[in-house]
């Protein structure tokens, strides 16, 4: 029988404390839309993101509506185009990237992810083709995002992408630099990319996965704040018994929206993406946690133990809680889209340094980051690097999305609206890695690649 | 049976509970248990219906109810069970 301490359990964390499902992503194969001509590659692309996903942000509604839960964000992710486009011939893919703009606006879904490309190892034409118009395919479409994977554990990591993308992004913040360069704020580099990610702009619907896809990633940070609360002062055992407990219920609202749109589209259940992301809302932000569970301000002495067990605690909790778990799993640590991040940057606590030690225990990377305009595109680059090491030396995704705002310096703000929020620019090491990054070719796998 | 959990919250007055089973009547909508409190002045209730025989789509009593909360100055609630059993329960 139910009982009314559980209803109101369940109300109270929806209404006060941000609990939500951050995100329904429907995956869908553009491998059978290959085409040499362009626009015919273009129109099979509209018809089939168009017709798989017509009724997703419908479903997606009446699921909230049936549960009292909000659904935040109905998304699209698809082939790497890089892969999909790679037989038709033309000289630029910016046409692709409007074709899927249209259809996201289409079906009503707010993002698209997957003007992607996978380069680990090496380039192909339709790679350098795609890197080579994402940022004028960023500057004209609003709802399009952009991946590249340049590394992996097993194949290590590809210096000739990392050195192209510095410029790449530099290229994106100055053709959007009218919007505090927004454009950048929609493409991520990854090592270790996983092919079932729901949570953007890393979105993309890898080779290994079926003709269509459902993927949900859970959220709630607001949620575990909140019960964490209730152990103040307590020791560790009783601190991840909690999160633990709540990691279990927030991904069995997961689960259940997931099984449920999965049913109404007819769509198999691909994932829950167990990560822990915040939003610029008040109460609903992973800093808070870490603050919580014992630091002053994000970016104190000890964060990274705090955050590395909150990780670690909300897999072991998530993980009885659905039968299949996948993409990144673990807490996002952006800047611009926490309010308690941003506090911490303000406050002189965090640094891009110890981000980005905090990385080697979080689920992605360094993710939303404003850096001054000026920040040379070798520096972008070297950066990259670092951290697509760590996810190759660790075996785990890591992720840089990076922002260097045209015209705007450190002390200065970058505003991006809506859930992107707002960033201080962060200082960078100014010191020169140009003769790393020259270099060229490729950095060799690490030796546990051989693990076989 | 598919059953609906109904929490009403608001400041007490004449009529609540009248209003709320009123509407419930006319979709067929059978009220199976009503637990309910007043706690300096709120009004608090919690309701299990039966959602087998509905009318209409559940999305459409649930739009409903919130307009008549809205009318009667109180918070009307409709979800379905499922999200307490899955979330509360092994």
């Amino acid at each position: 029988m139910i009982n009314s301490l559980e209803v109101l359990e369940t109300n109270t964390m929806i209404l006060k404390e941000n609990l939500d499902v951050r995100t329904i992503t429907m995956g869908i194969n553009l491998m059978d839309c290959a085409d040499s001509d362009i626009d015919r590659f273009n129109e099979n692309i509209y018809n089939k993101i168009t017709t798989k996903a017509k009724d997703l942000v419908k479903v997606g509604e009446d699921i909230e509506k049936k549960y009292g839960v909000p659904i935040v964000n109905k998304r699209i992710s698809i082939t790497p185009i890089a892969i999909a486009a790679s037989s038709t011939k033309t000289d630029s893919y910016v046409s692709i990237a409007k074709t899927l703009d249209k259809a996201a606006k289409e079906v009503g879904v707010n993002f698209i992810g997957g003007f992607s490309a996978i380069v680990s190892k090496g380039m192909t034409e339709s790679d350098k083709k795609l890197i080579k118009s994402i940022p004028e395919a960023l500057a004209t479409t609003e709802r399009v995002c952009s991946s590249v994977n340049v590394g992996s554990t097993k194949t290590g990591i590809n210096m000739d992408a990392v050195k192209l993308l510095g410029s790449t992004i530099k290229e994106t913040a100055v053709l959007t630099k009218d919007s505090d360069s927004i454009g950048c704020a929609k493409f991520v580099v990854f090592c270790n990319a996983p092919d079932d990610n729901p949570f953007m702009a890393g979105a993309f619907h890898g080779v290994s996965e079926a003709d269509a896809i459902i993927n949900v990633g859970v959220s709630g940070p607001g949620v575990v704040k909140k019960a964490l609360e209730t152990c103040r002062g307590k020791d560790f055992e009783e601190l991840c018994e909690t999160i633990k407990k709540t990691a279990f219920k927030i991904t069995r609202v997961g689960q259940l929206v997931a099984k449920e749109a999965s049913k109404a589209l007819d769509v198999p259940f691909g994932i829950i993406d167990l990560s822990l992301a915040p939003t610029p809302a008040i109460g609903d932000s992973i800093a808070d946690i870490l603050q919580e569970i014992g630091v002053d301000y994000v970016g104190a002495p000890g964060t990274t133990a705090a955050l590395a067990l909150l990780n670690d605690q909300v897999k072991k909790g998530g993980v009885m809680a659905s039968s299949y778990v996948g993409g990144l799993s673990g807490a996002f640590i952006p800047v611009s889209e926490d309010q308690g991040m941003i506090n911490a940057v303000n406050k002189g606590a965090l640094t891009i340094e110890k981000l980005e030690a905090m990385t080697c225990v979080c689920s992605v990377g360094l993710d939303m980051i404003a850096i001054p305009g000026k920040t040379k595109e070798s520096t972008i680059s070297g950066i990259i690097a670092d951290e697509m090491a760590i996810g190759m030396i660790n075996q785990k995704t890591t992720a840089v999305r990076v922002i260097p705002v045209i015209g705007k310096d450190v002390g200065d703000q970058a505003e991006f609206g809506g859930l992107l929020g707002y960033a201080p620019l962060m200082p960078v090491n100014e010191f020169g890695c140009d003769r790393l990054i020259n270099r060229g070719g490729r950095i060799p796998a690490p030796i546990h690649s051989f693990k076989n | 049976m598919k059953r609906g959990i109904i929490t009403v919250v608001g400041k007490d007055r004449v009529g609540i509970i009248s209003e709320v089973c009123s509407y419930l009547a006319k979709d067929n909508i059978n009220i199976l248990d009503i637990s309910q409190t007043i706690v300096q002045g709120f009004f608090n209730m919690m309701m299990i219906v039966d959602v087998n025989d509905i009318t209409k789509p559940f999305g459409e009593v649930v739009d409903e109810l919130d307009k008549l909360g809205n009318k009667i100055g109180v918070t009307i609630k409709l979800q379905h069970e499922e999200i307490f059993n899955k979330m509360h329960r092994l």
